[in-house]
């Protein structure tokens, strides 16, 4: 068994958290005792913040709209017609035309990627998240 | 938030409004307990009596949407009892003039009509909060999902201003951010008007230092909001030449199609749109329309920085491998970019941490391996060597003095009336979170809330004929929605309840587009609805 220190997935008050990890499955998580925010204290959101990490509906390979109805394909497959489509559409109708939703459930990391994909390679401002929400 | 989340525990008095918060921020609700243990005064401002209400020493039980009445209300009576801090106003603002001259023509009597407050009520809670040292505001959704969200805002921004409360330690004004990471994604310009670090996207000099590191000319035009995304204008979509501006849309970890108000007018959106991708860890509603769904790793299977309310950007460790065949988002983006021609060549999330810090001062010293060794850093922290900030604004504003915005009180865009005679507010459970794509899914969870639960007042009960556990139809001009009775009198008579938690009770097919014509926040706290098909249990 491993722990993770981490920190928690749900809301803004940044919990640090430990993920208890055994044979590559996680299975329990439980507060930092000297986190600041946390100070070994949980809401029950935190306490079961792993509850839906192995749930059987998680999505596992990517899927693509064929007559109508999602079916699975590669990762090269989803990834070219993605890229293709959304080429396409700037080419056509403009860079204004594509939007793109970024997350306040990714990492920093990934939304200064998701910001720079619309603003570099798309060439829109038209780039937003749920922050209102 | 202006302060860290510790500081709340030495107030002296906390004025909590439209938050939830021993539901939705349990840890800061935790420090307001500890701080009135300490003696501090808890003043909380909320049309529902919640759990934090009924611990307040004061509670103003507002008709929903009249923040502003209520605010203007207290600022008047701070004026007329001389309890303003005149050296603050003075030396750190501007505008008083106006704000004061606005503030002569409020007449108290009409704020406690607005508002429902009684008058003697909204002098003592002005009162307590101007009379103490140390006084600290933490508001949430409540106050800005309205049509009049900026000024409610503005409006307690003033209020801390009129009375000194922001430039020290332990005071300030402190919106609570609701996602774990909703601060980092504005941070890092996940906006349509600014880039990392907000730096305004209409700025050339800003553009061109982006140019220089991106090696690509920037977009100059502010982009769309995701409600204009989303929501194609009625008169456009019913004219067949008209087409919606957003062909293609590429969506990450988000749920419009059960998130966003006024669901009729997404669905028909996203009906028109040529090309959707969404990337999410479940087939979310959105999902399931979508043209290609790439399976997303969860937090506990990528490694990245997340930044909190408290402006704490810290450190999230993989635990395990991305299950299945799913992939981390930043791997997803950069695959996007390289095939279409954009080369984003970074080996790990550090190495792309390193060119935030370079672009945003605000995240100048957040390095990856400083942040490993400590609990986090909060930002503006501007190099490596530098310590985070504890609190904002010690000597002076962002724009330098803070600026009074005088407010004037709007009725919500939809009031009630007699085909709709209630006011319905939307919000958040203690065990479930947002869709409820995770939530839902957590069998603890699931097990402790899974019914979409209605609050009406015992009073509208006993006259419609609703018994507890009946279920009940919600009415509203734009859709309808079923839901189960909880008879509480935590909401006020002629007020319902309810969260936005349950795909198959959708409130927001009830809710209105109507926002805030700043910040283009939806009204999703207040529209007028009927209760209908009452059956029988």
């Amino acid at each position: 068994m491993r722990d993770v220190l981490t920190v928690c997935c749900y809301c803004g008050c940044g919990c640090g958290l430990y993920l208890h990890v055994k044979d590559d499955r996680v299975v329990g998580s439980s507060p930092s005792r000297n986190h600041p925010v946390s100070r070994n204290n949980l809401c029950v959101r935190g306490w079961n913040a792993h509850g839906f990490i192995h749930d059987a509906g998680r999505l596992a390979e990517p899927l693509v709209r064929r007559d109508g109805r999602l079916r699975p394909a590669s990762w090269d497959e989803a990834l070219q017609i993605t890229a293709d489509a959304l080429g396409r559409i700037v080419h056509e109708h403009g860079s204004d035309a594509v939007g793109v939703l970024a997350s306040a459930k990714c990492t920093n990391e990934e939304n200064y990627l998701l910001q720079k994909f619309a603003r570099a390679v798309l060439g829109t401002n038209n780039i937003d998240h749920c922050a209102r929400l | 938030m202006t302060n860290s989340i510790n500081e709340i525990e030495q107030a002296q008095v906390i004025l909590v409004s439209g938050s939830n918060t021993t539901r939705t921020h349990p840890q800061v609700a935790r420090r307001f307990f500890t701080a009135m243990d300490r003696g501090a005064k808890l003043i909380v401002i909320d049309p529902r009596r919640t759990r934090l209400a009924r611990h307040a020493h004061i509670h103003l039980r507002i008709r929903p949407g009249t923040d502003i009445a209520l605010l203007n209300g207290m600022m008047r009576s701070i004026i007329d009892e001389n309890l303003i801090d005149d050296l603050f106003i003075q030396m750190r603002t501007e505008n008083y003039t106006t704000m004061r001259d606005m503030l002569f023509g409020i007449d108290l009597a009409q704020a406690a009509a607005i508002t429902g407050v009684p008058e003697k009520m909204i002098r003592r809670a002005a009162r307590i909060y101007a009379q103490a040292q140390r006084s600290v505001i933490c508001y949430c959704l409540g106050v800005t999902q309205h049509i009049a969200g900026t000024g409610n805002v503005q409006s307690y921004a003033n209020l801390a201003m009129l009375t000194g409360h922001v430039e020290q330690e332990f005071t300030g004004v402190d919106p609570l951010r609701g996602q774990n990471n909703v601060q980092g994604a504005c941070d890092m310009g996940a906006l349509p008007g600014v880039l990392p670090g907000y730096q305004s996207v209409a700025d050339p000099g800003v553009r061109e230092k982006f140019a220089r590191v991106w090696g690509v000319e920037l977009p100059v035009t502010a982009g769309m909001t995701l409600l204009d995304m989303t929501h194609v204008p009625d008169s456009a979509a019913s004219l067949q030449t008209a087409t919606p501006a957003i062909r293609a849309m590429y969506i990450t970890g988000e749920n419009p199609l059960l998130s966003e108000p006024a669901l009729n007018s997404v669905r028909r959106t996203f009906h028109q749109f040529d090309f959707l991708a969404v990337s999410d860890i479940f087939l979310s509603e959105t999902a399931q329309v979508a043209d290609v769904v790439f399976p997303a790793a969860s937090f506990a299977e990528k490694s990245g920085t997340i930044t909190s309310s408290e402006r704490r950007v810290q450190l999230m460790r993989k635990a395990i491998d991305p299950v299945g065949d799913s992939r981390p988002d930043d791997w997803i983006v950069r695959e996007l970019a390289r095939r279409m021609g954009y080369a984003m060549d970074y080996d790990s999330p550090a190495e792309i941490m390193e060119e935030i810090c370079l672009v945003t001062p605000i995240y100048a010293g957040m390095y990856h391996d400083r942040l490993d060794r400590e609990w986090g850093v909060q930002w503006p922290c501007g190099g490596r060597d530098q310590e985070g900030t504890q609190y904002l604004h010690k000597y002076s504003f962002t724009r330098g003095r803070g600026r009074f915005e005088p407010a004037r009180h709007v009725e919500p865009a939809e009031p009630v009336d007699s085909d709709y005679p209630f006011a319905l507010i939307t919000g958040r459970l203690y065990f479930q979170y947002h869709t409820g794509t995770m939530s839902r899914r957590t069998p603890i969870l699931e097990r402790e809330s899974d019914q979409p639960l209605l609050e009406v007042h015992p009073e509208d009960g006993r006259r419609l004929g609703l018994r507890q556990g009946c279920r009940v139809t919600v009415v509203s001009r734009r859709g309808r929605c079923r839901f189960v009775v909880e008879l509480t009198d935590r909401v006020a008579p002629g007020n319902l309840f309810t969260s936005f938690h349950f795909a198959e009770a959708p409130v927001n097919e009830l809710t209105v587009e109507a926002s805030d014509p700043v910040a283009r926040c939806p009204e999703y706290k207040v529209c007028a609805v009927r209760l209908e098909e009452v059956e029988t249990c």
